[in-house]
């Protein structure tokens, strides 16, 4: 269905429902959806499985989710940063469910989902505690292990620019992971500092169509 | 003992970077690895690659060029190159996994004979796990460079017959940089290229693992 270009961060999270699974783009700071999260805590959604690559810096964005208490459990590849004290406080009280998944699986787990893909078998982990209880195959001689996609209810994406049949462009390395969160959830919501006329953007230059966003605001 | 006196940490990264070819794609990880980079020739060709999907990074940003769209995998604020070029994450995998980088650099706890590395737990039950890209880079890259201090702290050796830690991957490493010793890892098992400060008398005598 075609995009729905909301006036509000407010009206851009609306029906996300308690229990969900949230797709959060950003490394870091850099992508980031912050204005999408904090109307999100707004909002009231409790009880949610957030997939993001790390698990919150400082007091901001997932971090303010975070303490909170609106996430249940934490899918991700990095959270212990020097600036993660608000999930590491969870985490050690026990208080938060962690599944830790290497950064090329995490995104590659996402792509799968958003491309129908029914699993994939990936060399990354094979041998770890991380592929433990994982099924193995041994394929030309090396050891694959069987990953299954990661799919949202919700994502939240942070993006540079939109048109207003909801095609995305990004900046630098705050891309990260939004072009693959935008194909793997069932509602896809981009937050942009500018949302520009159809026809603005470079076609060639458009990273994520339109067809993988459902609701675009600009912040 | 003479072991002591070895190589700082920014000669360890120097002897790292005289070992990536000319023209090299070469991924820095984060944390000691990345000072690597401050001992490339500036003609030498190699393009960095950061996890969170670039090619071409350029040097650590300073004051006006800090931009908060342009981080390294260590969230470091740096700068882009000419010619470099910006991708999504499952790219930037897909890099890693299929074999397209000529060399990454990383960090460990422990190294093992056979090239084994454990760098992303310590298993101490307090501690909060965080793996990041360490895993797709270690069974990834066309070559495995690990740079690390020989001993730990409390000088037991982190070259070892098996890894203790929890795996990073298996068999993956070919090298060994340190503050006292370079060393070859594989198959065959673990040859020292060079030593620094010391000999291979007195490394084969602290060290349990057979030395080629």
């Amino acid at each position: 269905m075609s995009t729905r270009i909301c006036d509000t961060a407010a009206e851009a999270v609306d029906g996300i429902a308690d229990g969900s699974t949230v797709l959060v783009g950003g490394f870091g700071l850099a992508g980031m959806p912050v204005q999408l999260i904090d109307a999100l805590i707004d909002q009231g959604a409790t009880d949610l499985t957030v997939v993001s690559n790390n698990a919150g810096n400082g007091d901001t964005g997932l971090a303010a989710l975070l303490a909170k208490g609106r996430v249940r459990k934490v899918v991700c590849s990095f959270p212990r940063q020097s600036d993660s004290y608000v999930f590491d406080e969870l985490y050690r009280a026990g208080r938060i469910e962690l599944e830790l998944v290497p950064q090329g699986n995490l995104a590659e787990r996402m792509r799968a989902a958003g491309a129908g893909i029914g699993a994939f078998f990936s060399p990354t982990g094979a041998g770890t505690p991380l592929a433990e209880g994982k099924e193995t195959r041994e394929i030309d001689g090396r050891t694959y292990v069987l990953e299954h996609p990661i799919k949202g209810d919700v994502a939240l994406v942070g993006a540079h620019r939109a048109d207003r049949m909801g095609n995305v462009v990004y900046r630098k390395t705050a891309r990260n992971f939004g072009p693959v969160m935008a194909t793997a959830a069932a509602t896809t919501i981009v937050q942009v500092r500018e949302v520009v006329e159809v026809g603005a953007l470079d076609p060639e230059a458009v990273v994520t169509p339109g067809i993988y966003v459902d609701r675009v605001v600009a912040v | 003992m003479s072991l002591s006196a070895g190589l700082s940490k920014h000669e360890m990264a120097a002897r790292v970077a005289q070992d990536i070819p000319r023209g090299a794609y070469v991924n820095l990880g984060i944390g000691q690895p990345t000072l690597v980079a401050d001992h490339l020739a500036a003609d030498s060709g190699i393009v960095l690659h950061t996890e969170n999907g670039m090619l071409n990074m350029g040097r650590a940003a300073v004051g006006d060029e800090v931009d908060g769209d342009l981080l390294n995998a260590g969230k470091v604020p740096v700068t882009e190159l000419a010619g470099s070029s910006y991708f999504h994450s499952a790219d930037s995998f897909a890099m890693m996994r299929g074999g397209h980088l000529d060399v990454c650099v990383l960090g460990a706890f422990q190294v093992s004979a056979g090239g084994d590395i454990a760098n992303w737990h310590t298993g101490a039950p307090d501690a909060i796990p965080a793996v990041g890209g360490a895993m797709d880079l270690a069974i990834g890259a066309k070559q495995v460079f690990v740079m690390m201090t020989l001993f730990a702290k409390d000088g037991t050796p982190k070259l070892v017959p098996a890894c203790t830690y929890p795996l990073t991957g298996v068999g993956c490493v070919t090298r060994v940089y340190t503050d006292v010793a370079v060393f070859e890892t594989g198959a065959e098992g673990v040859r020292v290229v060079e030593t620094f400060g010391t000999s291979y008398d007195e490394l084969a005598a602290r060290l349990d693992v057979p030395l080629l």
